[in-house]
């Protein structure tokens, strides 16, 4: 629906229309003439911007605490280069020798009249490695494990105490290592165990016991080990190695066993 | 009268030292073991509860005093008289006459007779009861001599014993009673000795003490280490001991009620070991390498002052025993002649001699309490290692008695006080165990089965 405004509007557009129409036929006049071509003058030619021809960091990847070298070139025309974090304005060649501590990247900037120039080197900072692991200490070895893994049990006949020919060569080198385990501990004493199988009486095994270590004892100290430093006890057959019941087992009964002194 | 005691089916000569006493009033008949007839009791209220408990150890202690033969409760009469006065007299056999009802044969029990006669055939009977009395186990325990025609002097044994009314007292007044029983029949009871000994059930060796029956066994040291070979004083008040609790075998002396460490100064040798007790219980002799090496019998103090070597130096000597009834001699176990073997020698030291043979090897020797023969382990007849129990006379060692054939390794004997018993370690059923047997090799009862139990010693 159209409102009462716009009807109106409509009417006084189509009476101006009618009025124009009407003014159509006057002459016009001519245009003015085009003006004369004029060459416009050229411009004085602009400077060039300067080059930046080298901007890097040697090396580019150092552990923290190192240093690394920047280093730039730049050709042309500059009025100012410098370069950020703290480096400050430069000569347009040079280098400077930078610690950071962390990753960085340095910018120059060099500005001349034709113009401004960035370039950027990153120095990459590596944490350093963590300390090498301590050297491999020595393992400290107790004595009881010397005793077990350097030194070998005698064997005896069945109620007897002499020194096999075995057990003769077993406690001769037997003998140089336990001077050697006396050397390393020297507070240490050995104690010289004499067992027995379980064949004689528990009491009577135990004065066998004794006399079995007595006798590698002796033995021992002819081949110059100190008799301060060796005790003997019997344990009869109460500690036994084995328990079947046959004479390989109780060979291995019928023995001296060397153990830390107490 | 004739004596009781001889009662062992073995060398009557040899065993007539043990018994030679004069108190006797169960009589032999037919010069065998008397034929005791034990019922089973029964307890007035209360009571009866206890009373498999109290009949159980009753017969045990009587079957194992081994002066006794039980007769079967089977063959028993109807009827068990609980007191004397439940006895009757068999009426005097009326002339038989016709219409009248024939006479009894027996008093289904009344009658003393009943139990002497066959197929019981008893020589003696106990008999009697229990009851629960203001908070007391009363029992009323009689013993009556069969032989007697008139029950009025049939009489051996009537006493009234007391104790608290759960099974421990049952336990105690049947041992009481099953005492005065054995002391009538010639015996001594073991009720109240104690057997100590090695057990290895808490991990380590330790010494333990139990009853003469098993019962109640209890642990004395506790050192957590190697304890052993135990021997109890005299008295039974003490025992000493070897343990390793500080290194080398040493000596330690305890007194058991209540358990306390007596202190004993160990000489510096690398073996003090094997204690025993002197007669008086004043003196301890051991085995100790001081001096030459092992190993020489010393003497010594309680405290272990006062050492001096006894046997002079040759070989290994251990386990010294001084003669119970003497005290001025003693054995022991000597290598000095090759595979060791039990010697004899006096107090100081002299006159030296081997007991055993010398074939094999023998130790652990143990005295009977007479003074006279020894108990020992032996492997004669054996391989080596196979131990059995022998006793033999001291003065006539050419005569021995073997009581154990070779189940197992049999080691440590030690003789009950009374020396009607033998106790010691057998590996007869697998792990060693302590078992107890009558002196001639008879009635083996087994007494220990926690972890592994040996070298026992009775006493007091």
């Amino acid at each position: 629906m159209l409102s009462k405004r716009k009807l109106t509007t409509i009417g006084l557009a189509v009476s101006l229309t009618v009025f124009a129409v009407g003014c159509k036929k006057k002459v016009a006049p001519p245009p003015p003439a085009p003006p004369p071509v004029v060459q416009p003058p050229a411009p004085a030619p602009a400077p060039a911007a300067p080059t930046v021809t080298q901007f890097s960091a040697e090396p580019d990847t150092i552990q923290r605490g190192q240093s690394s070298t920047l280093r730039w070139e730049v050709s042309g025309t500059a009025t100012s280069v410098s370069i950020d974090n703290g480096v400050g304005t430069v000569q347009a060649t040079g280098n400077h020798r930078v610690s950071p501590s962390d990753s960085t990247t340095y910018t120059l900037t060099a500005t001349g009249p034709g113009g401004t120039r960035t370039a950027t080197a990153t120095v990459n900072v590596s944490a350093p490695p963590p300390p090498p692991p301590p050297p491999t200490p020595q393992r400290t070895v107790s004595l009881e494990e010397r005793l077990s893994g350097d030194v070998q049990d005698a064997y005896f006949d069945y109620d007897k105490t002499d020194i096999r020919a075995d057990a003769r060569d077993v406690l001769t080198k037997d003998s140089g290592a336990l001077k050697a385990i006396l050397s390393d501990f020297p507070n240490s004493t050995i104690q010289i165990e004499g067992h027995c199988d379980e064949r004689g009486s528990a009491e009577y095994n135990l004065g066998l016991g004794d006399r079995r270590a007595n006798a590698a004892k002796e033995f021992l100290q002819q081949l110059g080990l100190p008799a301060d430093r060796m005790k003997v006890i019997s344990y009869g057959k109460e500690r036994p190695q084995c328990t079947e019941q046959n004479e390989t087992c109780w060979q291995k009964n019928r023995r001296v066993h060397f153990a830390p002194g107490q | 009268m004739k004596k009781l005691a001889i009662i062992f089916g073995i060398s009557a000569g040899a065993l007539l030292l043990i018994h030679a006493q004069d108190r006797t009033t169960i009589k032999i008949t037919g010069g065998t073991k008397p034929k005791l007839a034990v019922p089973d009791f029964r307890g007035s209220g209360d009571a009866q509860r206890l009373m498999a408990v109290f009949n159980q150890t009753l017969w045990t202690d009587l079957q194992n005093s081994g002066l006794f033969d039980l007769t079967p409760k089977t063959s028993m009469p109807l009827f068990i008289p609980q007191q004397p006065s439940d006895f009757q007299q068999p009426r005097e056999p009326a002339p038989g006459r016709r219409g009248r009802q024939p006479q009894p044969q027996n008093g289904g029990g009344h009658w003393m007779k009943d139990w002497s006669d066959p197929p019981l055939g008893a020589t003696h009977l106990a008999f009697g009861y229990t009851a629960a009395q203001n908070g007391v186990l009363v029992l009323l325990g009689w013993v009556y001599d069969l032989a007697q025609s008139n029950p009025a002097n049939a009489q051996l044994i009537g006493n009234r014993y007391a104790a608290t009314v759960d099974e421990a007292g049952a336990r105690k007044i049947a041992h009481e009673f099953a005492a005065d029983i054995i002391a009538a029949g010639g015996g001594q009871s073991l009720f109240g000795t104690h057997i100590y000994f090695t057990s290895t059930r808490t991990g380590h060796k330790e010494i333990w003490r139990m009853d003469f029956d098993g019962k109640n066994q209890r642990q004395i040291t506790h050192f957590n280490n190697l304890t052993d070979f135990a021997s109890v004083s005299p008295d039974g008040t003490k025992i000493a001991c070897t343990s390793w609790v500080n290194g080398p075998p040493a000596i330690f002396v305890f007194s058991v009620e209540p358990v306390r460490k007596y202190s004993f100064f160990n000489q510096t040798a690398s073996v003090n070991a094997t204690p025993s007790f002197t007669k008086d219980g004043k003196q301890i002799l051991y085995s100790s390498s001081v001096g030459p090496g092992c190993c020489r019998i010393f003497i010594a103090n309680l405290d272990g002052t006062g050492f001096k070597p006894i046997s002079p130096y040759s070989s290994i000597d251990v386990e010294p025993k001084v003669n119970p009834r003497t005290g001025n001699d003693i054995v022991f176990t000597s290598g000095r002649s090759g595979p060791h073997q039990v010697y004899r020698m006096n107090m100081d030291g002299a006159d030296i001699e081997r007991l055993t043979p010398g074939n094999g090897e023998a130790g652990n020797p143990s005295w009977h309490p007479n003074g006279q023969m020894i108990a020992f382990s032996w492997t004669q007849g054996y391989a080596t290692g196979g131990y059995n129990i022998f006793w033999m006379d001291v003065a006539n060692p050419t005569q021995y008695k073997q009581l154990t054939h070779g189940e197992g390794k049999n080691e440590n004997p030690s003789w009950s006080p009374d020396g009607t018993h033998i106790v010691f370690g057998s590996t007869r059923r697998g792990r060693s165990q302590i078992y107890s047997m009558l002196a001639d090799g008879s009635n083996v009862q087994q007494l220990t089965d926690a972890g592994e139990n040996m070298r026992p010693v009775w006493g007091k």
